[in-house]
């Protein structure tokens, strides 16, 4: 009979090992399912995980490289740091979705006037509306004991019908021939986050992403704040007899995370995506999840697992344009890695052993 | 062959040499990074006697049971129980062998009621119904009296204990180890437990105990082994020694007495008035308590844990704030204020239990340091975290405070149980405080450590601080106290001068607490 039994100490070496062997455990299992389905497992793999960097096409998707990493780093640098703390914000998509709307209605109030304060008013509206939608599921912790886990859930999908509301009502822009969507703030000067550097796909929500990584690092590592937080995810009693206040606290977590989120969406809006849609959600507020995970909750770490979670998506487009491969193979990579890496993390705290049935 | 029927003569059979010899462990040894644990231990328990375990904090007592129990596999060395090789993978296959083992640090899911807990302890639970009949059988037999349906979280530290030692005893061990399970027990409740420990030998069950109160050993144990850093230095009959011959094998050298000379008591420092926590729904609800502290005082809290100790020093610390006017220092109302303002007003706390709740077990002992000591110590600048500042904090407090470790950086919970109380309590006296509230101060320490804590704490009244010192231990609360309360369903009682009471009056002043109905029932 195999049994688990509790390791005394974890190697800190394991505690490297175990993302990576995810990694390649998910490259294998890819792999194998790609063969299952008629495809030639080698050439599917070195699609997705290579010719996106150093393939012939590459360089058309190696900028999409930060473009996709950048808001999956923003947002996961706020998610680790509630995780840290036993504060879980599942609802990031949510935040990141009002944090959109909030920063794309700033520039269609403003529109057409031009001004240098336009874009970052847009930033702030953008951070406040994710803060707002993350404080719902604080304050409802807070005054009726209601899990943050369902709360923050649940409120994705109504953000994605505040979204759909706003594409087809009153958002829709005047010029778009009753097409649902917003006006495309690219071509709007002021309102417009465009590529910062040509060819590398940086705009400002990469810059973001680089001071977030950079401030929670120091925040966790340098700061008291940081530390009490860590305090409270590992001793809440502890936390408290410090002098963490809990309700403070769950409001800390939700509100910075919803507002790194409602950042991004405003980044995404403003750049990449251009316009509000009805689907104008993508889905980066739940990778981002995997991405904080993945990283070990760990500025450094998520650094890493947010570069590679967008290889994973902007391999998936081009196995899908170049071999035909299912849309959902992305999702399946991203699901299988979170997989596997929590089966991997079970061993770092437990040790396999074989055993006869007494 | 020796399955079932009767123990005794099948040890006899099996026995080499010793005839009623039960367990016995040869060579063991345990090195951890920086600390060699346990250095070649050899001993034998017979069955049916009560052994003790004797030796200084950090000894490697918890070392060497743990092995026993399965938890940690020795570097080398082996054991034998019953006449067959005993080396459990885990303490599932221990307790399967018939060791059974109560931890000096309790392993209970503070959210589960007490039969939940006593149930995922068990390696094939019976069911619900079944298992509460036998729970109440058990704490009924042996005077532990227990409620299956209370939550872990509402229990004093000495109600847990008990559901530990019931939790143990339906397991049926004819091993019974038990890791300082008097710590938390007021004397009554002590003698409780030893008529159960008694009733247990007299069964035949082998018992394996550790403690560092020495006349409890003395009056109650059959023989005891002493360990000194790892290596045993013999094993004696604790009857023929006096506790302080015990101590100095121990130690290797003499304790020194306590010192309460130099003492004046100054002005008010701090006022508690009209404390009243809002009735729990669970554990107990103070009842407007209230007294004054003078600067160079000790005052002296007793009564039997699970009376309002843990809210109380929670409505100090500022854990749980009160009405304007409750809790007042050197003028100042700190009643509305959380634990970090009043520490920066001067009024420090050290709660009872150390892991988890006055330090992080996971976190290095400078982490730690940084605990409570951020503010008064400027560990912290601004928010930013001054990590070399805290790591010369953490060094001090265990330089000062004899705390036995590798150094700042290693884990909290790596420490012995003893070695960490003395970091927690050296930790608070070293950041001055003026007023400073300590429950159990002295819980699972040394007895030469224990006076060294004791001094600290006349030595910080010495030097003008007040300081109000929770206890269970009445020698400990009259060796160190002026004037003593008692803390009886969430009410104190008047403070009155320590000096002339005696132990008859401190039982009337704590007759009513609901503990001590408990010792007469079963008496
Ligand atoms: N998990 C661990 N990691 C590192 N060192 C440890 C660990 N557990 C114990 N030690 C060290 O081993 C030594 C023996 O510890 P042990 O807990 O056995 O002492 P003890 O005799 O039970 O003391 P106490 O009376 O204070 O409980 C100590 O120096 C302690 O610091
Ligand atoms: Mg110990």
């Amino acid at each position: 009979m195999l049994r688990l039994e509790p390791r005394a100490a974890t190697p800190w070496w394991l505690a490297v090992a175990s993302p990576l062997m995810a990694v390649v455990a998910t490259m294998v299992a890819g792999g194998v399912l790609f063969a299952l389905m008629g495809f030639d497992p080698v050439a599917s793999i070195r699609t997705i995980f290579w010719d996106p960097l150093f393939g012939p096409a590459s360089g058309y998707s190696r900028p999409q490289l930060l473009v996709k990493a950048g808001p999956l780093i923003l947002i996961a640098s706020g998610l680790a740091i509630g995780f840290r703390a036993g504060i879980w914000n599942i609802g990031a998509e949510g935040q990141y979705i009002i944090g959109g709307i909030c920063g794309a209605a700033v520039a269609l109030a403003a529109y057409p006037a031009e001004g240098a304060w336009i874009f970052p008013a847009m930033v702030l509206a953008g951070a406040a509306g994710g803060w707002a939608w993350g404080m719902i599921p604080a304050t409802l912790r807070n005054w009726t004991g209601a899990s943050e886990i369902l709360v923050s859930l649940m409120l994705v999908y109504v953000a994605q019908r505040v979204a759909a509301w706003m594409a087809f009502g009153p958002m829709r822009s005047p010029e778009g021939f009753g097409m649902p969507g917003s006006r495309n703030l690219q071509h709007y000067p002021s309102a417009a986050n465009p590529e910062l550097m040509a060819g590398t796909g940086a705009h400002w929500g990469v810059v973001a992403a680089a001071l977030a990584v950079l401030a929670t690092w120091f925040l966790m590592s340098r700061h008291i704040r940081g530390f009490r937080i860590r305090v409270a995810g590992l001793a809440p009693r502890a936390a408290r007899f410090a002098g963490v206040r809990p309700e403070t606290l769950v409001a800390f977590c939700l509100g910075l995370s919803g507002a790194l989120a409602g950042m991004a969406g405003l980044f995404e809006v403003s750049g990449p995506g251009g316009q509000i849609t009805d689907s104008f959600g993508s889905g980066y507020g739940f990778t981002a999840i995997i991405v904080a995970f993945l990283g070990r909750l760990h500025p450094l770490g998520i650094l890493l697992a947010g570069l590679l979670l967008a290889l994973t998506y902007i391999g998936g487009e081009l196995a899908q344009l170049m071999l035909q491969l299912p849309a959902a193979t992305v999702q399946v990579f991203q699901g299988m890695l979170l997989f596997f890496l929590l089966g991997f993390d079970t061993l770092t705290r437990y040790r396999l052993r074989w055993r006869g049935t007494k | 062959m020796c399955k079932g029927g009767n123990r005794l003569t099948c040890q006899k059979h099996n026995g080499d040499g010793v005839t009623d010899e039960l367990f016995r462990a040869e060579g063991l040894s345990k090195t951890y990074p920086g600390v060699r644990a346990n250095d070649e231990v050899s001993f034998s328990v017979a069955a049916g006697e009560i052994h003790a375990l004797l030796g200084e904090n950090g000894a490697g007592k918890s070392t060497l049971v743990k092995a026993i129990y399965g938890l940690i596999r020795p570097d080398a060395g082996r054991m034998w129980l019953g006449g067959v090789p005993h080396a459990p993978s885990d303490p599932h296959a221990a307790r399967a062998a018939g060791v059974g083992m109560v931890f000096q640090h309790f392993s209970l899911f503070d959210a589960l009621t007490v039969a939940e807990n006593i149930a995922l302890g068990m390696d094939a639970p019976p069911r619900r119904a079944d298992l509460s009949r036998r729970i109440a059988q058990v704490s009924a037999a042996y005077g532990l009296p227990l409620n299956p349906a209370r939550r872990i979280e509402s229990l004093s530290a000495g109600e847990r204990q008990r559901v530990e030692i019931v939790r143990c005893l339906l397991g049926n061990p004819r091993l019974l180890i038990m890791d300082e399970p008097t710590s938390v027990l007021t004397p009554q409740e002590a003698e409780i437990l030893f008529a159960t420990l008694r009733q247990l030998a007299a069964q035949g069950t082998a018992i394996l105990y550790i403690s560092h109160k020495l006349d409890e050993i003395r009056t109650h144990c059959d023989r005891a082994t002493i360990l000194r850093q790892g290596r045993v230095v013999g094993t004696v009959n604790p009857r023929d020694h006096s506790a302080r011959e015990l101590a100095a094998m121990m130690v290797g050298a003499e304790m020194r007495l306590v010192d309460r000379s130099g003492r004046q008591a100054g002005a008010v420092v701090l006022t508690v008035a009209g404390l009243t926590s809002a009735p729990a729904t669970e554990g107990t609800s103070l009842q407007d308590v209230g007294f004054q502290i003078r600067a160079g005082e000790i005052l002296g809290i007793g009564g039997v844990a699970g009376n309002g100790q843990e809210e109380l020093i929670a409505a100090l610390s500022g854990e749980t704030t009160g009405r304007p006017g409750t809790v007042v220092l050197d003028g100042h109302d700190l009643s509305a204020q959380g634990p970090e303002p009043r520490r920066r007003a001067g009024l420090l706390a050290a709660p009872e239990d150390r892991l988890g709740h006055a330090a992080v077990p996971e976190m290095s002992l400078t982490e730690n340091a940084i605990l409570t000591g951020a503010t008064r110590q400027q560990l912290q600048r601004r928010g930013v975290i001054d990590h070399r500042a805290a790591r010369r904090f953490a060094e001090t407090i265990i330089a000062d405070f004899d705390v036995r470790t590798p150094g700042p950086a290693t884990a909290a919970g790596a420490l012995s149980g003893g070695n960490l109380q003395k970091f927690v309590i050296g930790r608070e006296i070293l950041q001055a405080p003026r007023a400073l509230v300590v429950n159990q101060p002295t819980w699972g320490v040394d007895a030469g450590a224990a006076a060294a804590i004791r001094q600290a704490l006349l030595d910080l009244a010495g030097r003008g601080a007040a300081v109000v010192v929770i206890s269970q231990d009445l020698d400990e609360l009259l060796e160190l106290s002026d004037r003593f309360a008692a803390l009886n369903a969430g009410r104190l009682s008047a403070p009155v001068a320590t000096e002339g009471l005696t132990l008859e009056q401190i039982g009337l002043m704590l007759g009513g607490a609901h503990g001590m109905e408990v010792a007469h029932v079963a008496a």
